[in-house]
């Protein structure tokens, strides 16, 4: 049970308060950037290539300029005429925005042409002649390595190889010499496949350039408006455009996952039309060029190795990546972090040596290492870790919640410095796994399970206990683009008592309107029902780095608690001046003072806001408002414990989820309602590519499913019916002990249902099958082991 | 070309082209917007609305072949007595995250109930497999038909708390 210090009526922390947005949701007037329309807008549609790798010969736009409504097209070749045609990626690498003689990827932006209506536009890019020469493209990451591969980045004076980084962490020799002296090693080579965001609103945007005032409204699907404002004063800055002439407005988003943070070509594009053409510019973004162009998620190749003792004790793991970013690297990352925070991965286990390097290579795919609902490559990692265990707990033949149970940290450890440097803040792994256990009903499951395999049978049972990393971050050491990544939030409570607070961060459904008002109510007693929360209009909200990987909570939501009590003080100074005591003979229950011991001698916040506005204090500034921009001192560490149980039909290899139970800790709940449906939409998105989802490219370079038609987005019938629940260790660096919540299950549920599968193909002698997997690899496997 | 349709109760003349998919009708000439988009291979359901009383994706339909019909889009449901008992079954049962999908998924499921009154969770997840969402999971989506159906059948409503294991 969660306990509320607020009453059902103030709607502070804990009470699963119905959602606010949702009012407008549910009656169709949310509001998404296809449905605005401003007068004289004209549309763009985008001009993509077929090819992976081709030099472009000629385009002609002749025909396209013929078609009804069609205004212009414009390429490459006209944007460097204002040196527009390239622009920065977040990892300080550099993208086209349209080429001007290469194409590098399938489904490249080739050129732009705008029109009065979406189906002149569409009309014209049917009629854009373009000339290729075709190229031999690199799809294997590990072939564009090879010193004998053509080099893609040419643009790149003096590139002589197809590598854009190599990191490491951790202590080499030590691991090595663990890894040589030791009882047991296990080794895995596993592949976490490309996948897509595949937020069911895809990208767009509306830019809208005002001449005569020489002032940029841009509306746009982003999850980080202000660090927008910032990139495109950056990039276009030199044609006039400054930061105070650039008003970025991120409108309802239907759904974010992290596909909308980078900056997309046709943004630019349509910035650079507006521009010219002083009108307003729309481009929303098919389904399939959504699939196709946009930014991936993953494709990791990872070579994974733990040791341990014969008795099961972990004593060090070792960790080799090879990342493919396609033709640029446009992760999302804090900038220092080149793989994100994939250094989680020596996981929830105490043992105190870990090594880690990865590089990462150039291919003729689509650009990215986005961190699709997830604390940047920490889904790659805990994959990687919890995949590991299981064949080490095979390996020494213990059952894999037993060998968890050994190797956890305690709960006392905490805070508990990591092999890679991280200092976990707080958990209780052998209370969540205990917990979920019980729920599932381990024990009786691993009967009937010895009972099934006797009869041939298969059915798995797989457990995930993951650490996540997230609420980026500490500014010492994270920043994207030079910004450090704090977060902000604005309380103004009118005279009345009620309040707007306005936050750096942007809801894309995660459920900000409610669970901000919520912490307010919390500190101030004020009812959640009467604070507005506004987020996504740079123009009046305070700057802050957006919302992804989990960091809203984490940040913006303690950047609300501080600004909060900053009130408060301020409310017991009020206070004791309207009851003629000293602040000290006050005491605070939400949503009033009293003075001590004479409880009837109180005044409540509203009569204290009311006051602040008309008759407080002398000397003391009017008004009610805070403003905080947090940094936090360090990130949060929240944990889950998931199983999963599977049978599979030998004869098919169809793979029928039984049961999932999640338990999470994510310290102290704000509202648990949101809480539970954000762990259920994160589970079918960590199915997702655990069975179904992967971007599959042929040899040529064609992607092989960029369509909804063969993109296996999980529906309700693949989806299976969740079990969730908690345990509760608070945050103890956070001011309302919350640690954030979104990526958990996305991150912890794939490894629970790949152990499960795996565990139940084991007596077999089948021990690893990449993700997705899907029936036809299962019924491969047992083909070739002669059991079908 | 002009064609006639009743939307939401009002009658409508729309000149339309030939090739005019009904849902940039509703979204673009009508200016109803509650309809969404989500994709181009008719396989999300954004768009879904009743045509008749029948669910159908709009993105798959002409505008010219609605022509003589009644249309109910999502800002046709709620009545002077409140919202529909799916958009309350929603709110209440956290139905939805960022909203894109809701109201094709709201209208597939009001002719859902309209054909089965009493459908079983196996049942109602069959019954929405034509419509994509990428945020709730589903779990809460189910609840919330669930709730709606024993609304509309006149049984008491079931709880909405969240339960947890
Ligand atoms: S828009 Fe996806 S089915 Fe109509
Ligand atoms: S609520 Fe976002 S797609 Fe369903």
């Amino acid at each position: 049970m969660i306990q509320c210090k607020t009453s059902k009526a103030i709607g502070g922390m804990g009470h699963s308060l119905k959602r606010k947005e949702d009012v407008r949701f549910i009656q169709g007037a949310g509001h998404y950037v296809d449905d605005i329309k401003l007068d004289g807008m004209l549309y763009m549609d985008i001009v993509r290539s077929p090819y992976a790798y081709a030099k472009i010969k000629n385009i002609d736009i002749s025909e396209a300029m013929k078609v009804p409504g069609v205004a212009a097209v414009v390429t490459g070749k006209d944007l460097e005429k204002y040196n527009l045609h390239w622009m920065p990626t977040l990892m300080s690498d550099t993208q086209m925005v349209l080429p001007t003689d290469t194409v590098m990827y399938q489904a490249q932006e080739v050129a732009a042409v705008i029109a009065t209506s979406r189906y002149a536009a569409r009309d014209g890019r049917e009629a854009v002649k373009v000339e290729y020469e075709p190229m031999k493209p690199i799809m294997d990451p590990y072939k564009s390595m090879d010193p004998s591969s053509p080099v893609l980045r040419t643009d790149k004076p003096g590139k002589s190889d197809n590598h854009i980084w190599h990191w490491e962490v951790g202590d080499k020799a030590k691991t090595d010499e663990v890894f040589k002296k030791a009882e047991v090693v296990v080794e895995q080579h596993m592949h976490i496949p490309r996948i897509h965001v595949a937020s069911i609103e895809t990208c767009g945007c509306v830019a809208d350039y005002d001449k005569i005032n020489n002032h940029l409204t841009m509306y746009m699907t982003t999850q980080a408006p202000h660090a927008i404002r910032t990139v495109i004063a950056l990039v276009a800055g030199h044609v006039g455009l400054t930061e105070e002439k650039i008003r970025v407005v991120s409108p309802d988003i239907g759904g974010g996952f992290g596909g909308k943070v980078p900056v997309y070509p046709g943004y630019v594009i349509a910035i650079a039309v507006s521009f010219l053409t002083g009108k307003p510019v729309k481009w929303i973004e098919d389904r399939s060029e959504n699939l196709q162009a946009d930014s991936f998620a993953r494709d990791y190749h990872i070579t994974v190795e733990m040791a341990g003792t014969k008795a099961g004790k972990i004593q060090a793991t070792r960790f080799k990546v090879l990342a493919d970013h396609g033709y640029t690297d446009a992760s999302a990352n804090p900038s220092k972090f080149h793989t994100g925070l994939f250094s989680i991965g020596t996981g929830s286990y105490d043992y105190d040596t870990a090594f880690m390097e990865a590089d990462a290579v150039y291919t003729n795919k689509p650009p990215g290492g986005v961190a699709y609902r997830c604390s940047f490559r920490v889904t790659e990692a805990v994959q990687a870790i919890e995949r590991i265990t299981d064949l080490f707990a095979l390996k020494v033949g213990k059952d894999p919640a037993q060998l968890r149970m050994e190797n956890f940290i305690k709960k006392e450890d905490f805070p508990w410095k990591s092999p890679t440097g991280w200092t976990y803040d707080s958990g209780d792994y052998h209370a969540g796994l205990k917990k979920a256990m019980e729920a599932i009903g381990y024990d009786s499951l691993r009967k009937e399970q010895a009972e099934k395999r006797a009869k041939g049978e298969l059915m798995g049972i797989g457990i995930s206990t993951f650490t996540e990393i997230v609420g980026a971050g500490p500014s010492k050491d994270f920043d994207i683009l030079g910004i450090k990544m704090f977060d902000s939030a604005e309380i103004r409570v009118h005279p009345t008592g009620k309040a707007i607070a306005r936050f750096g961060t942007k809801s894309q459904g995660q459920g900000h309107e409610t669970t901000y008002a919520q912490i307010i109510a919390e500190e101030l007693g004020i009812p959640a029902e009467n604070i507005h929360v506004e987020e996504g209009d740079t123009d009046t909200a305070p700057y802050g780095l957006g919302t992804y990987a989990s960091r809203s909570t984490p940040t913006a939501g303690a950047a609300a608690a501080v600004a909060a009590r900053k009130l408060r003080d301020k409310a017991r100074k009020i206070a004791a001046y309207l009851l003629e005591v000293s602040e000290e003979d006050l005491e605070w229950e939400p949503g009033k003072f009293s003075v001590k011991g004479a409880p009837e001698k109180a005044k409540t916040i509203q009569e204290i806001v009311f006051a602040a506005y008309t008759n407080h204090p002398q000397g003391m500034e009017a008004g009610f408002e805070a403003t905080h921009y947090y940094d936090p001192p360090n990130l949060t560490f929240p944990s889950g414990a998931y199983i999963c149980v599977v049978d599979i039909d030998k004869e098919t290899g169809q793979i029928k989820v039984r049961r999932f139970v999640a338990i999470d800790d994510c310290g102290h709940i704000i509202n648990p309602m949101i809480v539970q449906g954000q762990v259920h939409g994160g589970l079918t998105q960590g199915i997702a590519p655990a069975m179904y989802e992967e971007l599959i490219y042929d040899e040529d370079g064609n992607i092989l499913n960029g369509t909804f038609m063969d993109y296996l987005v999980p529906t309700a019938v693949e989806s299976p019916h969740w079990e969730t629940g908690h345990v509760v260790t608070p945050s103890p660096h956070h001011p309302i002990g919350a640690k954030g919540v979104g990526e958990s299950p996305t991150v912890g549920a794939p490894p629970a249902i790949a152990n499960a599968i795996m565990d139940a193909l084991s007596p077999y002698g089948i021990h690893h099958i990449d993700i997705p997997i899907t029936p036809f690899k299962v019924w491969k496997a047992l083909k070739e082991k002669g059991v079908i | 070309m002009k064609i006639n349709v009743t939307v939401n109760g009002t009658a409508h003349e729309v000149e339309v082209e030939a090739r005019t998919l009904l849902v940039h009708m509703i979204r673009e000439i009508l200016n109803l917007t509650g309809t969404h988009i989500g994709c181009d291979t008719s396989s999300c359901g954004a768009c879904t609305i009743l045509l008749n009383g029948k669910s159908v994706k709009s993105c798959t339909v002409l505008a010219v072949q609605a022509n003589g019909k009644s249309i109910t889009t999502i800002e046709g449901l709620a009545t002077a007595e409140g919202l529909h008992p799916l958009q309350e079954g929603f709110k209440e049962n956290h139905g939805l995250h960022c909203g894109f999908c809701t109201p094709g998924m709201i209208l597939r499921a009001s002719e859902l109930l309209a054909n089965n009154p009493n459908p079983t969770e196996e049942q109602i997840r069959w019954g929405i497999s034509g419509n994509l969402c990428r945020c709730t999971g589903y779990n809460n989506i189910v609840k919330s038909i669930q709730y709606a159906a024993a609304k509309m059948r006149g049984d008491a409503l079931p709880s909405t708390e969240p339960v947890f294991v």
